[in-house]
């Protein structure tokens, strides 16, 4: 697939998605004000709601995820080489300079995030910059600033805000369900109930599960367009290895809701079972083999 | 029907040629835009150079040649021919190659706050005029495809676009190319 294609998708992936929210969100609204009140205040409330968030996480979204991992804005001199690196990949890449920004932690990581290529940033940890050589940095800064070309951080933006929102509001829904069932025995609500314990349950799981599947295919793509800035595709995976054998805990204040924005997945020291399957990231090994093999 | 047909055929026709001129509009904005981005990091260096010069000529007594060679090779990057000016900022990046490894043996260059600073600054601003380039004849290779081949050949010779010039490097400064697609 190529670049042009990989943005247009995501640029529709990103419609889709807001759509799907507000349909979901709606639909809860619907079920909750049927319950509680009448049905189209309900809906009306989801309405305002979904909108207000839609419209806080398109502009705003990459401040709070900023603001969430404690990141500062990198300064000359302490980080020339940094800046330099990325604004000459953005020229390579034919894009605008993304802000970029410095997080302190030990732990080698990057991310990229935004709504388009004109309002984006890129950041490191200082593990990151501690532990790589300047190809390796090069190689991590051109995958990240690929995301940015391919419009992955807006996608990845509206994915890690609305999901997040997503899951608050079923688990709110969930817990009111429970509460009101004691004073509630009309058996004509019982099938609407049962309806609306299912949806607030399973959209959690549903939209989870999507946002997974699709950051797979964006990582390889990432490293494959990171590739072509660079030239070099020996130096990203060079970078991924080093990541790979670092043992540091993870970073503070990363949670599930972002963690797919990483280039290596932050939680994967978490240790749990079905790691695999719910694993954003694919394995850090396919992803080394893929560039060697360029 | 005849006309009917003959009339979607002058749709589809003119339709092509819309699409065509706007795609060779589009690419030679590209062109011109990525040969901006050459000059500016170019202007960029041309300024950084005097700083260098200023710095490390206290020190380096034996290197007059390579120094005035720098001078010179800066003075003819003003040139406005495409070929010169790459001639003359491969001559600027070999010069400071050659002085970046001779400061290696000056302990006191290597000691100097700002020679250190110059020193990460010019060659940042080396790796971005290389990245520049690549940018640049990228998309000059996409428009010249487009001018060379068959439809879209039609379509810029008719409104006047025209070919392009790649920004070279000399056959010994090139790096072996390693990505393989």
């Amino acid at each position: 697939m190529d670049i042009y294609n990989e943005i247009s998708t995501n640029k529709r992936n990103s419609v889709l998605l807001i759509s799907s929210f507000f349909v979901v969100i709606i639909l809860l609204g619907y079920i909750f004000g049927y319950i509680f009140f009448n049905p189209y205040t309900g809906v009306f409330f989801a309405f305002l709601i979904s909108m207000i968030f839609t419209l806080i996480s398109y502009y705003s979204g990459d401040k709070m995820i900023l603001a969430m991992t404690g990141a500062k804005e990198a300064k000359k001199p302490e980080h020339t080489f940094l800046i330099n690196t990325v604004e000459g990949l953005a020229i390579a890449a034919g894009i605008s300079t993304p802000k970029i920004y410095v997080v302190n932690e030990d732990s080698p990581n990057a991310f990229a995030t935004g709504r388009n290529e004109k309002h984006a940033s890129v950041t490191v940890t200082t593990g990151l910059l501690r532990l790589m050589n300047r190809e390796e940095l090069e190689g991590v800064l051109a995958h990240e600033l690929s995301h940015i070309k391919n419009y992955d951080v807006r996608f990845m933006l509206l994915v890690a805000t609305l999901v997040g929102i997503t899951v608050l509001i079923s688990d709110m829904l969930l817990r009111s369900f429970f509460w009101s069932s004691h004073r509630n025995d009309n058996k004509a609500n019982t099938f609407i109930i049962v309806i609306g314990l299912v949806l607030a349950i399973l959209t959690p799981i549903v939209v989870q599960l999507i946002k997974f599947a699709i950051s797979r295919k964006r990582e390889f793509l990432a490293d494959a367009s990171g590739a072509l800035l660079t030239r070099y595709p020996p130096g990203l995976a060079s970078a991924l290895r080093k990541i790979k054998n670092d043992k540091e805990p993870s970073i503070a204040g990363v949670n599930r809701a972002i963690s797919h924005l990483f280039i290596a997945d932050p939680m994967r020291f978490a240790g749990d079972k079905v790691k695999h399957w719910f694993s954003t990231h694919p394995p850090l090994d396919e992803r080394i083999r893929r560039l060697e093999a360029m | 029907m005849v006309s009917a047909l003959l009339w979607g055929l002058i749709i589809v026709l003119v339709g092509y040629i819309i699409l065509a001129y706007n795609s060779l509009v589009r690419i030679r904005n590209r062109v011109e835009n990525a040969w901006a981005q050459i000059d500016v990091q170019l202007k960029r260096r041309y300024d950084l150079i005097p700083n260098l010069v200023e710095t490390v000529k206290g020190y380096m007594k034996h290197e007059r040649g390579t120094l005035e060679d720098l001078t010179r090779a800066r003075t003819s990057l003003m040139n406005p021919s495409l070929t010169k000016k790459a001639q003359a900022s491969n001559q600027i990046s070999e010069a400071l190659k050659t002085i970046f490894a001779v400061a290696e043996n000056y302990p006191k260059l290597q000691a100097s706050k700002n020679f250190l600073q110059l020193q990460e600054e010019l060659s940042g601003t080396e790796s971005k005029i290389a990245y520049a380039r690549q940018f640049y004849n990228d998309s000059v290779l996409i428009l010249n495809q487009k001018v060379q081949t068959f439809p879209s050949k039609v379509i810029a010779s008719m409104f006047g676009f025209k070919e392009k010039e790649y920004f070279e490097i000399e056959e010994a400064a090139k790096k072996p190319v390693k990505v393989q697609f």
